[in-house]
């Protein structure tokens, strides 16, 4: 696995010009010089607002929301998933110790023994799994809601992803830079030419939402989501919005958790390393 | 004809739904003042529905009603509205979804010392007029807000 | 009982404002089930009663136009903290919910 990593971290200081010079820290120092100039007006941590940080009419909904926000219903079914004791009689806070004082802000990780990225929603799964539970599913239901709860004991707690010194790190990091920045599906577009150049235009009737501080807010209450169908409480994970995205650009979604999106997560959250957990959140 | 009327509950139980709750304790007797509105919430036109919720489809125009309702809702499956009424005496107050199939969406009976102030989210089907109406010393008054609901580009 | 509405109620100065977040589908019946194809049966809340102190503080009659998990927020005067209050909704099912707390 190790050979292959560093053969893919090869081919990309080949490939791709910008990866070859660029260490994380520098990526980040410039991905958050690009919004604070593009939006002037933002306070630097309200970035974490999303499109409701860069546009006041928008903004006045969400604060109306804000006031009682949905959300708050899964947060507390997420509490209730998280401390029923599993049939062996142990429970998520084994798995979780630090989970009172928040543990959300260190998520994504890079296990360097397995050579992974471990995602909050793989560490819960991973939870129950060891303790002879079923695994919850990827995208929607339980695992956001227990996601919610840790998300939502953790808020205020500043994002502290780490990229360490080691091939498969910076293979998985550089693999999700990769694809932000690429151009994909039908209409060739890039998570990049919305979140990172757009941000602040129009595409119809929508804001584009600026990348710093997206990942801040997961998981997320999305009214599309609640209004869809009449099983779909609104809920969803971070992959579950990927696999939107990567579709709405006439794209082929990866999985919920598989590498790439693992790569982008890792990728897209360092990118807002220092901003504020603020999850779970009330989004479009 | 005022379809508005007071479910008396003397001993004898009202059938249905309400009685039930009222056997089960969960809502004393007093506290249902009236009957679902039936009439007024299937009507499709806004007179129809103001005169079911309210007794009356003869409202004036206000300025004294403030109607707080996002210029472009952002999902028109939930925009937040608030109503405040500063016309003394206001006992009464309605929101009501012009083009909606049938717009009335909701009717409030403000308890004594309960402000003209009501802030709920509701559905709209298409761009329209929010309505709303209250009813202060037995009179209707009005005010409205075209909100415009749009599809989204990507996050809608 | 009262799982499904979340209330918060603060005095202030004699006023209490009222705030409640009920968990409820709001369905109207007129969507259809996008795999099956068959219509969703209405369900909705049509009654919501707040009391304080014994009275009736707020009579609400809803349609199936107020969004899923609805919100309602009120105020009422004569309020103080520890003072009784209940919401109690009824749906068209014939469902209903209530919760007792206090004002804050």
């Amino acid at each position: 696995m190790k050979k292959i990593a560093n053969v893919l971290t090869a081919a990309f200081l080949v490939v791709t010009p910008f990866a070859a010079q660029a260490t994380p820290d520098q990526d980040l120092r410039e991905f958050r010089e690009h919004y604070f100039k593009k939006f002037p007006d933002t306070p630097k941590n309200d970035f974490i607002n999303g499109v409701y940080s860069i546009d006041p009419a928008s903004r006045e909904q969400w604060e109306a929301f804000e006031e009682f926000p949905s959300y708050e219903i899964f947060v507390d079914k997420g509490e209730d998933l998280f401390n029923k004791k599993f049939a062996n009689g142990k429970g998520f806070a084994d798995c979780f110790p630090n989970y009172k004082k928040g543990i959300r802000q260190n998520y994504p990780y890079f296990d360097t023994k397995s050579g992974k990225v471990v995602t909050l929603e793989g560490a819960i799964n991973k939870c129950l799994t060891d303790n002879g539970e079923k695994a919850y599913k990827w995208k929607t239901g339980n695992i956001t809601y227990v996601s919610a709860y840790l998300a939502y004991l953790s808020r205020g707690n500043k994002l502290n992803i780490k990229v360490p010194n080691d091939a498969n790190a910076m293979a998985a990091y550089n693999r999700g830079k990769k694809h932000f920045y690429a151009k994909r599906g039908q209409l060739n577009i890039s998570c990049a030419d919305c979140h990172y150049h757009y941000a602040g235009s129009k595409i119809r009737a929508d804001i584009l939402s600026p990348a710093l501080g997206h990942p801040t807010g997961f998981p997320v209450y999305r009214n599309k989501w609640a209004g869809a169908s009449a099983k779909g409480d609104g809920m969803g994970t971070m992959h579950r919005r990927y696999g939107g995205c990567n579709k709405q650009v006439r794209a082929k979604p990866f999985k919920a958790q598989s590498d790439e999106y693992k790569a982008l997560e890792y990728f897209h959250t360092y990118m807002s390393n220092g901003m504020e957990v603020n999850g779970p959140s009330q989004r479009k | 004809m005022n379809h508005n009327r007071r479910t008396l509950l003397k001993g004898s139980l009202a059938a249905g739904a309400v009685g039930a709750a009222v056997s089960a304790g969960l809502l004393t007797p007093k506290a249902v003042m009236a009957a679902w509105s039936k009439d007024a919430f299937e009507a499709k036109e806004v007179d129809a529905a103001l005169s079911g919720a309210m007794g009356s489809a003869d409202a004036s125009a206000s300025d004294k009603i403030k109607l707080k309702a996002p210029d472009i809702a952002e999902n028109g499956a939930v925009v937040p509205i608030t109503v405040t009424s500063m016309i003394d005496g206001t006992t009464n107050m309605s929101i009501l979804v012009a083009k909606n199939n049938t717009p009335l969406t909701s009717t409030y009976e403000l308890g004594p010392n309960t402000k003209a102030y009501i802030s709920t989210r509701v559905k709209m089907g298409k761009t329209s007029d929010v309505i709303a109406v209250v009813k202060a010393g037995g009179k209707l008054y009005s005010t409205k807000k075209e909100v415009k609901v749009t599809i989204g580009g990507c996050g809608g | 009982m009262a799982k499904s509405i979340k209330l918060r109620a603060k005095a202030k100065d004699g006023v209490a404002t009222v705030k409640t977040l009920i968990s409820h589908p709001m369905e109207t019946g007129l969507r259809k089930d996008k795999k099956s194809g068959k219509p969703i049966p209405a369900e909705f809340i049509q009654e919501v009663v707040c009391e304080s102190g014994g009275k009736t503080v707020l009579s609400a009659q809803w349609g199936s136009a107020i969004s899923k998990n609805p919100f309602l927020s009120f105020k009422f005067s004569g309020a103080k903290s520890g003072d009784s209050i209940k919401v109690s909704w009824v749906d068209n099912k014939g469902n209903s919910d209530s919760i007792d707390s206090k004002i804050k």
